[in-house]
């Protein structure tokens, strides 16, 4: 075992850790800091249900190591909003009933949440017809290619769409 | 995982260094080599990170040339608006590949330095000729599943395909890398990082112990080019390629003045087919034509009872794809 002094921002706080090389920030996250709203599906990038905001760009956790994160600023689903004040996206997530089991929806509205700053800074997508229109109209063919790397096992995509749809400024 | 050392160097003389020792592995992204060393088929006892000395930056040089830092994430490289206008295949190769999260983080460098995808590859308790040398290749025994894999043999051992979209069109373009080793920048044509693999497939790039790539070079756009990228695959999205094709055209009248033909998933690197493109070259441009050339360049192909499918999809590709270009 090789372990690492690490110092990091997790939802805005300094954490000092020690963590052995091996450990990915998901595992970081919920086995050692208990922050258990970020979850783990296939621990292998294809899933999406571990994304977090790294450095304010999302990302898959699961698939970061702890190590490399020295000075980062990480945003989980715990940082987005509280019970009583959730962040719109959450809020959107509940008014379209945007879930059934809830497993994948942490990873899929900090997800949600990265991708409408892409847009916002032009990033293009597969089903973007021009590559000189920017930002590109979000429609519902754009969010589900640019959510396809978050799967809900249940299939509530039709209102996860809705939900996103009803945040597009 | 195996415990490893773990360094971050903040040069590119200590990264070399530190990365030239067997066991090392360089990370930049880490989405596949974090993925491999997970599956077990990584191993490395040292990881260097290359975060801190690998070049950010998307540069015009003064030839009208672009230089490409290695360590520009696969979004920023898709989104800048000199790729987006005068490379229009390489940003729609990047955004035809993985997810957004991925993209965020895979580095230019590391998206052509990925490993096959090949089921065996990654299953360690299976044989496999790439990643245990001489233990055989499932994939080339009969029910052995090869779906996915080549049809352009570059090896008897092994039938293994490239996964990069990027590396496609990047060769597609005739990019060079930049190659950092002993204090020395070498430049090195992209479709010649790839070996041949003739003998030995688990030797994949002529890459030297510790050599780092610090930048891709892309020649000056061509006035009247023309390209896409095209890829075909089991989903609508978040799928590795069956095959996909990378082409630019410039025409003059109704002539074909200059045409770039890359193939994806179909070979153990890029597959440029330049017999096509000589035939294609100077004729008038017809899907007459196309089709003509592509299905010679095709003869060579050997595919297996699993994806003989591929010919007839990579021929109407490309036919298809040169056709919107012209
Ligand atoms: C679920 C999933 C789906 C995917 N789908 C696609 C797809 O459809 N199309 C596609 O093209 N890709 C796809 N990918 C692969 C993805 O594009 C690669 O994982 C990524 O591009 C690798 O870049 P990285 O910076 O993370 O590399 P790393 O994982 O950091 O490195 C990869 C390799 O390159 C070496 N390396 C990295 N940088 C350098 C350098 N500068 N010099 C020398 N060596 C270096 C490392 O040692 C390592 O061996 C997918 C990945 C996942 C997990
Ligand atoms: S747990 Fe990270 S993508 Fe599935
Ligand atoms: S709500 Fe159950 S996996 Fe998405």
């Amino acid at each position: 075992m090789i372990e690492h002094e690490l110092s990091l921002y997790i939802n805005d706080r300094l954490h000092q850790v020690v963590v052995d090389s091996r450990r990915t920030l998901l595992d970081l996250l919920r086995e050692q800091l208990r922050l258990t709203g970020t979850k783990k599906g296939c621990d292998h990038g294809q899933c999406g249900a571990c994304t977090v905001l790294l450095d304010g760009t999302r990302v898959n956790s699961c698939l970061v190591l702890a190590v490399t994160c020295e000075g980062a600023h990480v945003t989980t689903v715990e940082g987005l909003g509280t019970a009583d004040a959730l962040d719109p996206m959450q809020e959107a997530f509940v008014q379209h009933d945007a879930l059934q089991c809830g497993y994948c929806t942490p990873g899929q509205i900090c997800s949600a949440i990265g991708m409408l700053d892409e847009v916002r800074r032009g990033v293009p997508s597969h089903v973007s017809s021009s590559l000189e229109a920017v930002p590109a109209v979000l429609d519902e063919r754009e969010i589900r290619e640019r959510m396809s790397g978050n799967l809900c096992r249940c299939g509530a995509y039709v209102n996860i769409v809705d939900a996103i749809l009803s945040q597009v400024g | 995982m195996r415990p490893f050392e773990y360094f971050r160097p903040s040069s590119l003389a200590d990264a070399a260094q530190l990365g030239a020792v067997s066991g090392a592995k360089y990370i930049a992204g880490g989405t596949n080599l974090v993925d491999l060393m997970k599956l077990g088929v990584e191993q490395p006892d040292r990881v260097v990170d290359l975060r801190d000395v690998l070049e950010q930056e998307i540069q015009e040089l003064e030839d009208g040339s672009i230089r490409i830092g290695a360590g520009v994430r696969n979004t920023d490289l898709a989104s800048h608006p000199l790729i987006r206008r005068q490379y229009p295949a390489m940003s729609r190769a990047i955004v035809a590949g993985a997810s957004g999260q991925i993209r965020n983080v895979a580095t230019t460098g590391g998206n052509l330095l990925q490993r096959t995808r090949c089921v065996y590859f990654q299953d360690v308790s299976r044989p496999c000729n790439k990643r245990a040398p001489g233990t055989g290749c499932p994939a080339l025994e009969s029910g052995g599943l090869s779906r996915g894999l080549a049809i352009f043999r570059t090896s008897e051992e092994c039938i293994a395909t490239h996964p990069s979209d990027l590396a496609v069109a990047l060769v597609a373009f005739d990019a060079e890398l930049a190659l950092w080793r002993d204090g020395q920048e070498r430049r090195l044509p992209l479709e010649q990082l790839y070996t041949s693999q003739e003998s030995a497939p688990g030797r994949e790039t002529i890459l030297e112990p510790g050599e780092i790539i610090t930048a891709v070079h892309l020649p000056a756009p061509v006035d009247g080019r023309r390209s896409h990228y095209v890829k075909v695959r089991d989903r609508a999205s978040f799928a590795f390629s069956l095959v996909s094709v990378a082409a630019a055209v410039e025409l003059d009248g109704d002539t074909v003045r200059g045409v770039r033909i890359a193939l994806g998933g179909v070979a153990s690197r890029p597959w440029r087919a330049r017999s096509a493109e000589q035939a294609i070259q100077g004729a008038p441009a017809t899907s007459a034509n196309f089709s003509r050339a592509i299905r010679d360049e095709l003869t060579t192909a050997v595919p297996t009872a699993d994806n003989r499918f591929k010919l007839a999809l990579a021929h109407n590709l490309v036919v298809s794809t040169l056709e919107e270009l012209i």
